[in-house]
């Protein structure tokens, strides 16, 4: 059983440089011919044809923004890497960790349309001067697992992959790593670690990993669907991505969006980035299921700031969801129906962020479980005068620049957006004497 | 003075009796190896191959798996026992994960969760006596359009329900 | 140099610091868990938050790790600022969520950094309400107690015990608020090092177990500055008393020689002193039991003995003090003054001095060695003759990251990026040794033969270095491509260094490390230089000189001798039984001072109480010919006042001026060291090893007792109710009592204890040095040689015979005569064996007969899977090994 993709949407292949093939098709796209008869490899073909530098430039005029979250300038990332004969070894990873609660836009384009993402990582390699490449693939994620193994054996017998691709100067070698389940490991630090085979912990930075990544070695960690766009971009060009938004974002591209809880038709759409959280959920989910109203939604997944249905209409691009005390996160909101008890909601998410903190840095591995206690405590009414207070002491102390990595920061989020718009909910937490 | 030779598959283990990788493991490990820079970058991979034939990883596995890559137990063990998905402990024939992150909260998963230890007579982290079933609760599936969800050992069960959790379990002998 | 600005004043820094370090330097409080001096920073804890300013004009500025920030210039910060502490306040209320509340039961209390960082931090209201996580503690061994429940995650332990002493079994598992940190399976900690646990371990997790068997607050404890007995290397330790016992060894800081570690040998072997069947009194021998003898009466018993002269002969020890056998020398004479050494031996560690006084070579302190960037080996196994040496040299290999880190603008203090920087490069360690060692894990290469053939191979290295130097014959093409590599080494690094030792008894492998030296030094290179002697004194003994042994044996036979004196020696260890008997049966009287009832002692005619090292003062010279003072730390006689224990020098001045019927000339141990530095030229700067007894802070003379020292009035209460005076320390500068100095403005040769107000733990250290690790008032001992000679080439020694010969292996456990009296490290150390390699035609376990030196033993065999083809490892100091020596071993090989 998919999800639901693309439903109700006119796909072409000019508006939805990343679905458009599984519409195109079908279904997924699990086999070359069928991939090479949807423009499969002719991005690489091109690639090859340029010289590094320019793919790089035109992927920063492109202004393609990481979508693995932070929503990072993809171009200037691969612009840090060193270029050259003597910058030795490099590696390039795609994060497909995905592991953020409420995401599902990474495992649809893995297990739907695995070749994408294989030239995807080959035109990147080739642009940054990569030999060798691994997809950081969450252990959970068989099917795509699956999938990527036989797209990357196919991808090889036809000469795309491995020494002298395509009879040009390039040489790439693509592994699927998968990993043993921890949240952290989607944070590119933590994942490199976890990729050399060691606990995960995030790595200090600087150096960053363009600087000294996998092995020491110059290192570009992209999120799955930043890389799946990047064909697209050589194939159309900058200015075509840029117009992709269609001016509802100053952001470009498409991007792939969804939407999970209680909603008529969860699901997963590309649309232009910069499209309203209204749209996705009242045209594309269908709306509220019978009789709920919506109490919150989280626009990008379990780290993002909560947002109130006063925000509907808000374009959901990285800026302006920044601006409105959030974050764009992954883009897949998750609606909160007014059935649900914030203060379990907010437990669940505490809980999730407690047993996934990593145990490197004191705020998170010590501050995380005692906020889950105390979330809990008020939730059962059990909390006592001050708890709220501490509470929010708690969001600024393991806030940004406090802990060593962004997951305690990220936990912090949900928390003190709660607090701010449930102020009512967490006072009756607190035990009456 | 160990006359211990690194490359020895054999390693006897602390209640005496003797651990060996099979020749399979041993195979798909030091091909895994190939794919890094650095031998002990299989670590994970290792630990997951002998978890597949094994279902749970012994402390002689640990130490069987560090002579292979040529490090210290103890940090295969550190790696072991830093991610949810290896098990340092017996588990029975099928692993139910539950997903208790949001997404399956909002759609009551707390629900099926009591449901499936009811029928199984047995808590998270418990494995039945006719060491059929071992539950556990597993972070965000990546499904959360379609939650409730369940992972028993390579199936993924959508939308699954208290009344028709008894069915999926069913499926597993 | 950098100008950074704290809380509005300004101050000159070492740019290459961070600000933590930085801060500390300046004497600034600034609380901290995850660094440390010597592991750097990784920003795990987040306690050393600290404000920093964008520049003077910011007034918002944003907390930042203080261990995590270059000290730049033109950096503005604030440790005072609000939101800093009370986030600095947060952050122990964290970790004390599951920390238990034992401190009273918890062995660290009183010296624990987490107390100090709390009170400093000040957090003093618990809000946590919730349960405690609980842990499983696990059996570390002997040495080490665990108590995982008080863990803070600093992960401090596992950066030591990994990353720094290279052990293998030891590991962080688990995740989340759910880390555990201990092996994997229970059991004994293999690293010769672990007891450096119960220091870098911020709290009570890893604590000291046989301190916790008569356990004692560090605050009630009596400390002196000394020097471990344990080995030649001369770690600073302070050793703490109560109640007339050593209750623990801490690490002293000396920023030149072993700064914050010591070995276990060093840590846990002080048992000695404790032994129940220490002479205590001065006693003489009747037939079947000994009779005790008032001091008085002992000294005209004795002196009665040595009248004359002409009669008399000595052995003096390596264990010993210079002062102890200088004062045997000048009552026996230079003629027959000995050492236990036999001539073969004596001869070696002269060569080895020798060696050491060659121009231009430098000699490098133990911190030093840390720096060096290629390191040859020679038939040393270090971990085991001289640990702290391979503690050392595993630093030295961890050049190359540094270097690699610094390409990349990586500062030294980062650990982590470093480590990942450089992956597996190491800088290169070359060892040669009769079979694999302890360091084999960081070492380039490691070449397992005979020592004969180790020797020949340095001299292949020094021709390779330098086509003047003989060239090796009969070499094979690998060992000649293996010569090649070490030289190519050697001569590619900034700083070279060659260590040889006399532990194999091979006097070439000495000359080897001497044609490499020489090599270099001719190919304008600055090498150095190091010979690992095997006793606490040795290097001192040798300055000092003696005969050898078997002078005193013929002397002995030849019945030229009335009064043999041994001083802190057991001739057992020196000679094989049959040939002490024979010897002392024409020896009238034996007249033995010692603290150890050892063989020699209970055979004594006379047997005068010597000191300790903790119940006396004196100076040893380390081999890299450092001579340290180490100080008495108690009085014996203020618990039992029947005691009589003496430094040796003491006895044995007075029974030489009672002899001659003179008042005593050396009442103070001043006089008999600069006795000793007029006497002896090449001892003239001892003197300077610490300051006089006339040395005072303030007018202060320096306590050895915290400021909290408690319970005096009531220590002796059970002996008598009335609260003797507290001894009187005439000879040095410090004082048995709390009143006195007390803080960081002592010499550094005279700091009982680290503790400054607020800093109760190790990490007090930070208070005594100047930011280059240094103590501020300069690192304690003086070096004593100084070049003589110029380097010249020596003849290639020809190969040696096949054949089946002995070879001494020594064990840190095991091998050292006083550390093996102390009960846990007798438990550590192996039961005699005879080792071959695993193709000899002897089947482990086994037994087989050797007769060495004319005394049989039976011993089971052990099969060591690198033991180099020829040899026959005996375990030094458990049997008695003449190295080198043929053996017909029956079956053949
Ligand atoms: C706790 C944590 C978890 C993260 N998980 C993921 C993840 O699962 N997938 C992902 O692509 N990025 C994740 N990130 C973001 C990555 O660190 C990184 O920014 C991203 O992979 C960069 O790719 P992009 O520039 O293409 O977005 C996570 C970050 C943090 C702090
Ligand atoms: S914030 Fe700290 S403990 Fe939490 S995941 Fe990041 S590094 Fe680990
Ligand atoms: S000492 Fe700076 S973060 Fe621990």
């Amino acid at each position: 059983m998919s999800s639901l993709i693309n439903a109700g949407l006119d796909v072409r292949r000019e508006t939805h440089p990343l679905t458009w093939r599984y519409n195109a098709h079908g279904g997924a796209v699990l086999d070359l011919a069928g991939y090479e008869a949807l423009d499969g490899f002719k991005a690489l073909r091109q690639a090859l044809d340029m010289a590094p530098p320019d793919i790089q430039a035109t992927v920063k005029n492109a202004n393609l923004r990481g979508r693995g979250g932070a929503g990072f300038p993809t171009g200037v990332k691969w612009s840090l890497i060193p270029m050259g004969a003597d910058a030795g070894r490099k590696y390039l990873i795609c994060n497909a960790d995905e592991m953020e609660p409420g995401t599902f836009k990474d495992r649809m384009l893995m297990e739907e349309l695995p070749f994408q993402l294989v030239e995807a990582m080959l035109v990147t390699a080739y642009a940054i001067g990569a030999q060798v490449g691994y997809i950081f693939l969450r252990g959970e994620y068989l099917l795509a697992a699956e999938r990527l193994r036989s797209a990357i054996a196919a991808t090889r017998a036809a000469g795309y992959l491995g020494a002298r691709i395509l009879g040009s100067d390039f040489s790439f070698e693509l592994h699927v790593h998968e990993g043993a389940g921890r949240y952290i490991c989607g944070e590119e630090t933590a994942l490199i670690n976890c990729l050399e085979g060691r606990r995960a912990n995030p790595r200090t930075k600087p150096p960053f990993p363009q600087q000294a990544g996998a092995w020491g070695r110059p290192t570009i960690v992209n999120n799955v669907e930043t890389l799946c766009n990047v064909p697209a971009i050589l194939l159309h060009g900058a200015e075509w991505f840029r117009s992709l938004s269609q001016g509802r974002s100053s952001d470009a591209g498409s991007k792939l969006y969804g939407v999970s809880g209680r909603a008529r038709r969860t699901g997963l759409w590309e649309l232009p980035i910069g499209t309203t959280a209204r749209e996705l959920l009242e045209v594309h989910a269908g709306g509220m299921q019978e009789g709920l109203q919506l109490q919150a939604w989280l626009p990008g997944g379990a780290s993002t700031d909560f947002l109130m249905p006063e925000h509907l209409d808000l374009a959901m691009d990285y800026d302006t969801i920044a601006k409105a005390g959030s974050r764009m996160g992954t883009g897949l909101i998750m609606v909160i129906d007014d059935q649900q008890d914030m203060l379990k909601v907010v437990s669940n998410l505490m809980m999730f962020m407690a047993r996934e903190s990593c145990g490197w840095c004191t705020p998170c591995r010590d501050g995380l479980p005692w906020v889950r206690k105390v979330v809990d405590a008020l939730a059962a009414g059990q909390g006592q005068a001050g708890d709220i207070e501490w509470l929010r002491g708690m969001t600024r102390n393991l806030g940004p620049g406090k802990t060593f990595c962004a997951h305690a920061p990220g936990a912090m989020e949900p928390l003190q957006s709660a607090i701010k718009y449930f102020p009512a909910r967490f006072e009756q937490g607190i035990q009456s004497v | 003075m160990s006359t211990d030779n690194p490359q020895s598959k054999m390693i006897v283990t602390d209640r005496g009796g003797p651990f060996i990788l099979s020749d399979e493991e041993q195979r798909a490990i030091e091909q895994a190896m190939h794919h890094y820079e650095d031998a002990r970058a299989a670590t994970i991979d290792a630990l997951k191959i002998v978890q597949k034939s094994r279902r749970w990883v012994s402390d002689a596995a640990v130490e069987a798996i560090a002579a292979v890559l040529g490090i210290a137990a103890a940090e295969v063990d550190g790696v072991a026992t830093f991610y949810n998905r290896i098990y340092r402990q017996p588990v029975g024939r099928h692993v139910v994960l539950v997903c208790d992150s949001i997404g399956c909260h909002l759609s009551g998963y707390e629900k099926v969760y009591e449901r499936i230890q009811e029928l199984l007579g047995i808590q998270p982290g418990q494995t039945t006596p006719d060491d059929r079933f071992t539950i556990l609760p597993v972070v965000c599936l990546g499904a959360c359009d379609r939650a409730p969800v369940l992972l028993i050992d390579e199936d993924t069960h959508f939308q699954v329900t208290p009344e028709n959790v008894a069915a999926v379990l069913e499926q597993y002998a | 140099m950098a100008t950074i600005h704290i809380d509005g004043k300004s101050y000159e820094v070492d740019g290459a610091d961070n600000l933590l370090q930085a801060c500390l330097s300046l004497g600034l409080d600034v609380p901290y868990f995850c660094w440390h001096p010597a592991l750097g920073s990784v920003g795990a804890c987040r306690q050393c938050a600290v404000k920093q300013y964008s520049d003077e004009n910011d007034q918002r500025g944003r907390l930042v790790m203080s261990c995590m920030t270059p000290a730049a210039d033109k950096t503005y910060i604030s440790v005072e600022d609000a939101e800093a502490k009370a986030f600095r306040a947060s952050v122990i209320e964290w970790l004390m969520t599951n920390h238990p509340h034992d401190c009273p039961v918890c062995a660290e209390g009183g010296h624990c950094h987490l107390q100090d960082m709390t009170v400093m931090s000040g957090h003093s209201l618990r809000r946590y309400r919730f349960n405690k996580r609980t842990h499983n503690n696990q059996n570390l061994g002997s040495f080490i107690r665990h108590e995982m429940n008080r863990c803070i995650a600093c992960y401090r332990c596992v950066r030591y015990y990994r990353d720094y002493a290279g052990g293998s079994d030891f590991g962080v598992f688990g995740a989340h608020d759910n880390v555990y940190f201990g092996r994997a399976q229970e059991g004994t900690l293999e690293s010769e090092f672990s007891g450096n646990l119960t220091e870098v371990c911020p709290t009570g997790v890893f604590t000291d177990r046989t301190h916790g068997q008569h356990y004692t607050r560090k605050w009630d404890m009596q400390f002196a500055p000394s020097v471990c007995q344990g080995c030649a290397v001369g770690c600073n330790i302070s050793p703490g008393e109560r109640y007339g016992e050593i209750r623990r060894i801490e690490n002293r800081y000396n920023g030149s020689v072993n700064h914050y570690f010591l070995c276990d040998r060093g840590r846990f072997g002080y048992g000695f002193v404790n032994r129940e069947d220490r002479p205590r009194q001065p006693s003489r021998r009747h037939p079947d039991q000994r009779q005790t003898l008032s001091l008085d009466a002992a000294l005209d018993l004795a002196a009665g003995l040595v009248r004359n002269r002409a009669r008399v002969a000595g052995l003096g020890s390596a264990r010993a003090s210079l002062e102890s056998n200088f004062s045997l020398r000048t009552l026996v004479g230079a003629e027959r003054f000995h050492q236990s050494l036999d001539a073969a031996t004596l001869a070696l560690h002269e060569r080895a001095l020798h060696s050491l006084r060659l121009e231009q070579v430098q000699l490098p302190s133990l911190r030093e060695m840390e720096d060096c960037d290629a390191v040859f080996v020679l038939g040393e196994d270090l971990t085991q003759t001289a640990p702290r040496v391979a503690l050392a040299l595993r630093q030295s290999v961890k050049n190359e990251a540094l270097k690699q880190a610094a390409a990349r603008k990586v500062p030294a203090w980062n650990a982590e990026p470093i480590k990942n920087i450089a992956q597996h490069a190491l800088s290169p360690l070359h060892l040669t040794m009769v079979q694999a060692t302890r360091l084999d894990d960081v070492a380039a290469s490691q070449y397992r033969a005979t020592p004969q053939a180790q020797a020949r191979l340095g001299f292949a290295v020094a021709h390779a270095i330098d086509a003047q130097a003989p060239a090796v014959s009969g070499l094979s093409a690998a060992d000649a491509a293996l010569a090649a590599r070490i030289a190519a080494d050697l001569l590619a690094a900034a700083r070279p260094l060659v260590i040889s030792g006399v532990s194999s008894g091979c006097s070439e492998l000495i000359d080897a490390s001497t044609q490499v030296i020489a090599a270099l030094l001719r190919q304008q290179r600055k090498p150095a230089l190091a010979q690992v002697l095997p006793e606490v004194n040795s290097v001192g003994l040798a300055l000092l000189g003696g005969r050898a042994i078997e002078d005193l044996e013929a002397a002995c036979l030849a019945g030229e001798i009335d009064t043999l004196v041994v001083v802190e020696n057991d001739l057992f260890r020196c000679l094989p039984a049959a040939r002490v008997e024979s010897m002392l049966a024409k020896v009238a009287e034996l007249v033995v001072i010692d603290h150890q009832m050892t063989a020699t002692a209970a055979r004594a005619d006379v047997l005068l109480s010597a000191a300790s090292f903790t119940e006396g003062d004196g100076t040893v010279v380390s081999m890299e010919g450092r001579a340290q003072r180490y100080f008495q730390v108690y009085d014996a006689s203020y618990y039992q006042p029947q005691d009589c224990l003496r430094e040796s020098w003491r006895w044995l001045h007075a029974i030489d001026r009672i002899s001659q019927g003179r008042t005593a000339a050396w009442t103070h141990l001043d006089q008999v060291t600069a006795e000793i530095a007029a006497a002896e030229p090449a001892l003239a700067a001892i003197v300077e090893a610490a300051p006089d007894a006339r040395y005072r802070i303030a007018g202060l003379k320096v306590a050895r007792e915290p400021r909290r020292y408690s319970g005096r009035t009531a220590m002796r209460a059970h002996l008598s109710v009335h609260e003797p005076r507290q001894p009187v320390d005439q000879d040095t500068a410090l004082t048995f009592s709390m009143e006195g100095y007390v803080g960081p403005q002592e010499a550094g040769a005279l700091i009982p204890f680290a503790w400054s107000p607020g800093w109760n733990s190790p990490q007090a250290w930070n208070k005594f040095q100047d930011e280059t690790g240094s103590l501020r008032h300069g690192d304690p001992g003086v070096r004593l040689l100084h070049a003589d000679h110029a380097a010249d080439y020596l003849p290639v020694p020809a190969a040696a015979a096949a054949g089946w010969r002995t070879v001494a292996l020594h064990h840190i456990f095991g091998s050292d005569e006083l550390s093996l009296r102390a009960e846990v490290i007798a438990g550590r150390a192996p039961q005699p064996y005879v080792a071959l390699p695993a193709t000899a035609a002897y089947a482990e376990g086994e037994t087989i007969e050797l007769v060495i030196d004319g005394e049989q033993h039976v011993l089971p065999v052990r099969h060591s899977a690198t033991l180099a083809a020829d040899c026959v490892g005996l375990p030094a100091g458990l049997v008695r090994v003449v190295p080198g020596m043929r053996l017909d071993l029956g079956k053949g090989r």
